[in-house]
């Protein structure tokens, strides 16, 4: 067999086993925990494991097969589905916009010193900014500001805050990676008089690959976090964080619901995560195995 | 006309300040057209230092040099000289001829040139079946020589090495030495080497530059005349042996230390 798809056979084998494992575990402590919470040395830290609280694994699994709404005939996990997939597609402009942004920041960066000491302070000051206070804010740019003779659509917000948290790892890896190329192959570029543009698309991008892989990782799961809360606050329709907050509100008499939608917005992080996978298998194809 | 002439030239670090070092002073050389020169000395003589002041990758303090009658940075600019150094430093991300076409996409060569050229130096440096192979599966000795052809790919008609096969086993590096030399005969290519190894710099060699520390100078060049280069037994000649004891003398003569430099290597 091909050692590529031997390698995500074994993975997908290894991920099975250990949602198994979860899900064993979740269900033993329903076994030993206690009904109605409890304390470990004087403080209440363990958790309910009465039904309402932890619903059991199948009740979870079997709530997907019925309907959202008693009055409705459509089954939950159609809506869960859909609202995953207008997540991922937020997540997706968000992903692209702050991977651009942070990229663009680190070329910057790596370009002019100055540009390095006076912005990075301020990129790592934005990153404490909480996301809920700066939510409302964006969104209210929604159906009030014009780009281009484009209204900015309300979903475009959601995305935006989205970039909002993916642009850091990505302009702090890639700018870390553009300055870890060898002195020496610098200085061979030198020798051969090429030009700033030339040594970055030569030598410094493909040498900040290995180091751009971790921080895209970091970038799609902070996408969809950044797509899911804004959602979230906002009460944007249509996507997994409105379908979680509806959700838990239902938590007293359904509790096994708002897991579905939970279980949604991991399978939304999932797909990010594999785009990125994939990236990382394409761009590092021929580098030397050591580096993998 | 020379291809190198090197007149009165200094290069001081950290000029004015406390940590002040005289990495060269007052050094002038000449090297003619298709010599092969090797610069000897210990540690901090300044020989690395005296090449990247030929290759403009270091601005003089003071001084001339003339390289293929312009100055040292116009002709880093018109790409006069190939360099090579001590590590191979082909890029992971390219194959073995995308790594010699390397100089020549920079210079705007088009496709079908390039590729000609990179095959044409494949065969020089004897690795035409590794053409599509990526340079973390090559050993050294073949990395080394990939280096090489990157370096004489634009046929520069000066050739710097710094070091080049200090990271090789002896066995290879002996054979590396060989094909050097049979690949500069061919070419008629100038070369200046920098080397801690006496016998590969007699080997290789026209003339030796021997150098010495606090602060880098020239103190003595050493004239090899080895007819016919490219031979098994040179090693083995007396002329050989005269010429490494020649130099082996001339770095006592300069150590401070009165004995063979701190840093050259017999072997």
């Amino acid at each position: 067999m091909n050692p590529l798809v031997r390698r995500v056979v074994r993975r997908s084998a290894l991920f099975v086993v250990a949602l198994v494992f979860i899900a064993a575990l979740w269900e033993f402590y329903k076994v030993v925990g206690p009904e109605d919470g409890g304390a470990l040395f004087g403080i209440n830290i363990l958790p309910r494991s009465n039904s309402r609280a932890m619903p059991h694994v199948w009740d979870m699994l079997s709530r997907y097969g019925r309907p959202e709404l008693r009055s409705s005939e459509r089954k939950i996990w159609r809506v869960v589905l859909a609202g995953a997939w207008f997540s991922l597609r937020l997540s997706l402009v968000g992903f692209a916009i702050g991977t651009t942004v942070g990229i663009a920041l680190a070329i910057l960066m790596a370009r002019f010193k100055v540009v390095e000491r006076g912005l990075l302070p301020y990129l790592v000051v934005s990153q404490t900014v909480p996301l809920i206070a700066l939510a409302p804010l964006v969104v209210s740019w929604g159906g009030k500001l014009e780009v281009f003779g484009y209204e900015w659509p309300r979903w475009l917000s959601a995305s935006v805050l989205g970039a909002f948290l993916a642009f850091f790892p990505v302009a702090v890896g890639t700018l870390r990676g553009l300055s870890s190329a060898n002195p020496a192959s610098l200085e061979l570029m030198d020798s051969y008089a090429a030009s700033w543009t030339q040594t970055l698309f030569r030598l410094r991008f493909p040498a900040a690959v290995p180091f751009m892989v971790p921080a895209l990782k970091l970038a799609a799961s902070s996408s969809v976090i950044g797509v899911v809360v804004a959602e979230i606050s906002t009460g944007l329709r249509g996507g997994i964080g409105r379908l979680i907050i509806e959700y838990a509100r239902e938590a007293t008499g359904d509790p096994a619901k708002v897991f579905t939608a939970v279980f949604g917005a991991a399978l939304l992080g999932l797909a990010m995560a594999g785009l990125v996978a994939a990236f990382d298998l394409c761009a590092m194809r021929n580098r030397p195995k050591e580096a993998l | 006309m020379s291809t190198v002439s090197v007149s009165n030239l200094s290069k001081i670090f950290n000029e004015g300040k406390a940590n002040q070092v005289g990495a060269l002073v007052d050094v002038s050389l000449s090297i003619e057209k298709g010599e092969f020169v090797s610069l000897i000395g210990p540690s901090g003589c300044g020989k690395s230092t005296l090449l990247r002041l030929i290759a403009n990758l270091l601005e003089p303090t003071s001084g001339d040099i003339v390289v293929a009658g312009k100055s040292a940075k116009q002709s880093r600019l018109d790409q006069d000289y190939g360099m090579a150094f001590q590590q191979a430093g082909l890029f992971d991300w390219r194959t073995v001829t995308k790594n010699i076409e390397l100089p020549l996409e920079l210079k705007g060569w088009d496709k079908t040139k390039r590729e000609a050229r990179s095959r044409e130096m494949l065969d020089l440096v004897k690795l035409p079946e590794f053409a599509d192979h990526f340079p973390w599966q090559l050993s050294g000795g073949m990395q080394q020589r990939v280096a090489i052809a990157r370096a004489l790919a634009a046929h520069p008609p000066l050739l710097l090495m710094d070091e080049p096969f200090g990271a090789l086993d002896e066995m290879t590096r002996e054979h590396m030495q060989a094909e050097l030399l049979s690949i500069c005969a061919a070419t008629g290519t100038t070369v200046v080497f920098v080397t801690h190894s006496i016998p590969e710099a007699v080997y290789l060699s026209n003339r030796v530059v021997v150098m010495s520390p606090r602060p880098g100078r020239i103190t003595k060049i050493v004239d090899v005349n080895l007819d016919g280069h490219c031979n098994e037994t040179t090693r083995e000649r007396p002329e050989f042996f005269a010429a490494i004891t020649a130099v082996r003398e001339a770095l006592r003569a300069s150590g401070s230390h009165g004995h063979t430099g701190v840093g050259v290597e017999d072997r």
